[in-house]
């Protein structure tokens, strides 16, 4: 172990380094065409064009130079859409993501530190939670909430929350039985000030790791509850929106599918990627 | 102690079941939209629909609505579907079968597939084959059920149309079978026809939810393989003239089995969850379809039914598995 720290086979470095690389050129690509989507996107994605529909892609023949990725069924630029789809995309999992962690992580630290009835508590609470089919809570809480972005975020930070609680919870009991921990307090400190400028540190590591697993997560759910219709309103580009109506028309108009399940795929692979690069990071027993 | 062990768990198993009743019973009573209203022609009169409000007991308190419900899930009745107007045991037992036997296939498939990648990655281990394993699993394992799906749809609907891409079973094949459960059913009647049919409906859903279990086996199989291959007594069998291959599969494999069948029972209980969307997907007729659809149409009875009942399931196959863990694993007898 010490060795290979100090004399990295040359193979085994470079793929460590892609592996952090490769995932954060993507969400790099994402967040530029998010922001300046007005500029990069070719058509407004709002746009029908009747006498437009169903065009293919670029490499098929019968495409229109001007939709580089074909149409959907309105007419719509799928090129387009996908550019402004990456903006609902990010911004779902940037603060779906943040709420989650804050929620579960707070939960975990509580149950973790100060153990009894909070954590006998909780614990209860996240074993019901994780008796929950998480999809089907998912599409039943928005369906109590109300359709929107804000209802996405939110169901997603109420069902996901155990995901961090466990794992922080876990961490917290480990960290609460250093010595550290106990000359704090022998120092004075009180115990929200030792869980707080003490432990807190020590679990990051962990939460920051997490937190990018959650944005993939994230970015799924919504676009799960946009195939069945839950999110915000179908004309609205999200990739889930384009991939339900892809399936639909999966016989004229497969391209609708494919590029933006592409852009999932890519997303949902680099964020999960990136947490695993970032647990390894930290873990100093598995560097 | 055993005895101790199981009864502590079956009360608090009892417990999570009680919780996730309350909280659905909560939540869909929130929900906003009236189901009666829905379910009555427009132009109906208050007396009407104050007379089904009565029928379905929405016109007494939360907690005693609560209380009916729960006593009646006791003795076995869930109430009845507002728009589907049958008993919903009937309909949520009716449509158990399809969903169990996809998770069934796609615990197969896993397990199958996971295991071959371990003994693969195990025998060609610190080798460029071992990284290949390694880095396709870790992929595989990070894109959801939901994803492999789609991916399916496009490739087996419409790059290579071979495989039925919605339903559950040809709908021309008349099956007069006593369960719902056509694939078993039809392999003890040898109806090799609905055999077919609903394998061919049933291959890409249940690779889909399989894929991402069978990854994460593969990984954790292989490892377990890894440091079982590390001692005496594998050693031992090498020395005895055993190949590499036959020492994996007649000495290590059933010890390093033990620990990842832990790990796969509560991954089933994901993979169960992940019928949900996955049913939607490719419309097959099981619970989860039957759920989003209730949800959509606000059937409350039918909602509650549905998710108690893949609860119950969730919490028993959670028991299960601890409760055998603990039966093979003499250390945990005591715990």
């Amino acid at each position: 172990m010490v060795d290979a720290t100090y004399s990295p086979r040359p193979m085994r470095f470079k793929i460590r380094n892609l592996r952090l690389w490769l995932p954060l050129l993507w969400i790099v690509t994402l967040i530029i065409a998010a922001v300046f989507a007005p500029i990069f996107a070719p058509h407004d994605p709002l746009a029908q064009d009747l006498m437009l529909e169903r065009l293919p892609p670029f490499f098929i023949d019968g495409s229109e130079p001007g939709h580089l990725l074909g149409t959907d069924s309105l007419g719509r630029d799928v090129l387009s859409r996908m550019i402004y789809g990456a903006r609902i995309a990010l911004f779902v999992s940037v603060i779906a993501a943040f709420s989650t962690g804050i929620f579960g992580s707070t939960l975990g630290l509580i149950a973790g530190y100060y153990g009894g009835w909070w954590d006998r508590v909780i614990s209860r609470l996240v074993d019901i939670w994780m008796a929950f089919p998480p999809v089907l809570f998912a599409v039943l809480l928005v369906a109590v909430i109300g359709t929107g972005l804000t209802s996405v975020i939110f169901a997603i930070a109420l069902i996901d929350w155990t995901r961090f609680a466990r794992v922080i919870r876990a961490e917290t009991m480990v960290q609460a039985q250093m010595d550290y921990v106990d000359s704090a307090r022998i120092g004075g400190a009180r115990r929200m000030a030792t869980l707080l400028s003490e432990i807190l540190p020590n679990v990051l590591p962990s939460i920051i790791a997490l937190l990018a697993l959650e944005m993939g997560i994230a970015v799924i759910v919504e676009a799960i509850l946009s195939f069945v219709n839950l999110s915000i309103s179908s004309d609205d580009p999200t990739w889930g929106s384009m991939i339900s109506e892809g399936r639909g028309a999966i016989h004229f108009a497969w391209w609708v599918l494919l590029f933006p399940l592409i852009a999932l795929f890519l997303t949902v692979l680099s964020f999960s990627t990136l947490g695993e690069g970032l647990k390894k990071q930290f873990d100093p027993v598995l560097k | 102690m055993l005895l101790k062990t199981v009864f502590v768990r079956l009360l608090t198993t009892a417990i999570t079941l009680f919780g996730v009743a309350v909280v659905v019973f909560t939540l869909v009573r929130v929900a906003p939209g009236n189901p009666i209203s829905m379910m009555l022609p427009p132009g109906a009169t208050e007396e009407d629909i104050a007379a089904l409000t009565a029928l379905y007991g929405f016109d007494k308190s939360l907690p005693h609505q609560f209380m009916i419900w729960i006593g009646g899930v006791i003795q076995g009745d869930f109430g009845t579907s507002i728009t589907l107007r049958q008993p919903v045991d009937e309909l949520v037992l009716g449509r158990l079968p399809a969903t169990l036997e996809l998770s069934l296939m796609a615990l197969l498939i896993a397990l199958a597939l996971g295991g071959l990648v371990a003994v693969i990655g195990a025998r060609k281990r610190s080798t460029g084959t071992e990284v290949g394993l390694d880095l396709t699993s870790g992929a595989v394992l990070s894109i959801p059920d939901f994803l492999w799906g789609l991916i399916f749809v496009l490739l087996f609907g419409v790059l290579w149309p071979v495989l039925s891409i919605s339903g559950r079973v040809d709908p021309r094949l008349d099956i007069d079978f006593t369960t719902n459960f056509y694939f078993f059913e039809g392999l003890l009647r040898g109806r090799w026809d609905v055999v077919s049919s609903t394998f061919s409906h049933m291959l890409m859903p249940a690779m889909s939810l399989a894929l991402p279990l069978a990854a994460m086996i593969a990984q954790l199989l292989k490892q377990n393989l890894k440091e079982v291959l590390n001692q005496d007594y594998t050693t031992l069998a090498r020395v005895r003239g055993f190949s590499e291959t036959s020492v994996i599969l007649r000495e290590a494999l059933q010890n390093a089995a033990l620990p990842t069948l832990a790990l796969v029972g509560v991954q089933f209980t994901f993979l169960i969850g992940g019928t949900v969307i996955v049913e939607r997907l490719f419309a097959y007729e099981g619970l989860g379809n039957m759920a989003i659809d209730a949800v959509i149409n606000r059937d409350l009875p039918l909602i509650q039914g549905i998710v108690l009942l893949f609860a119950a399931l969730f919490t028993v196959i959670n028991l299960l598995v601890d409760l055998s863990y603990t039966f093979l694993n003499p250390r945990l007898r005591n715990g």
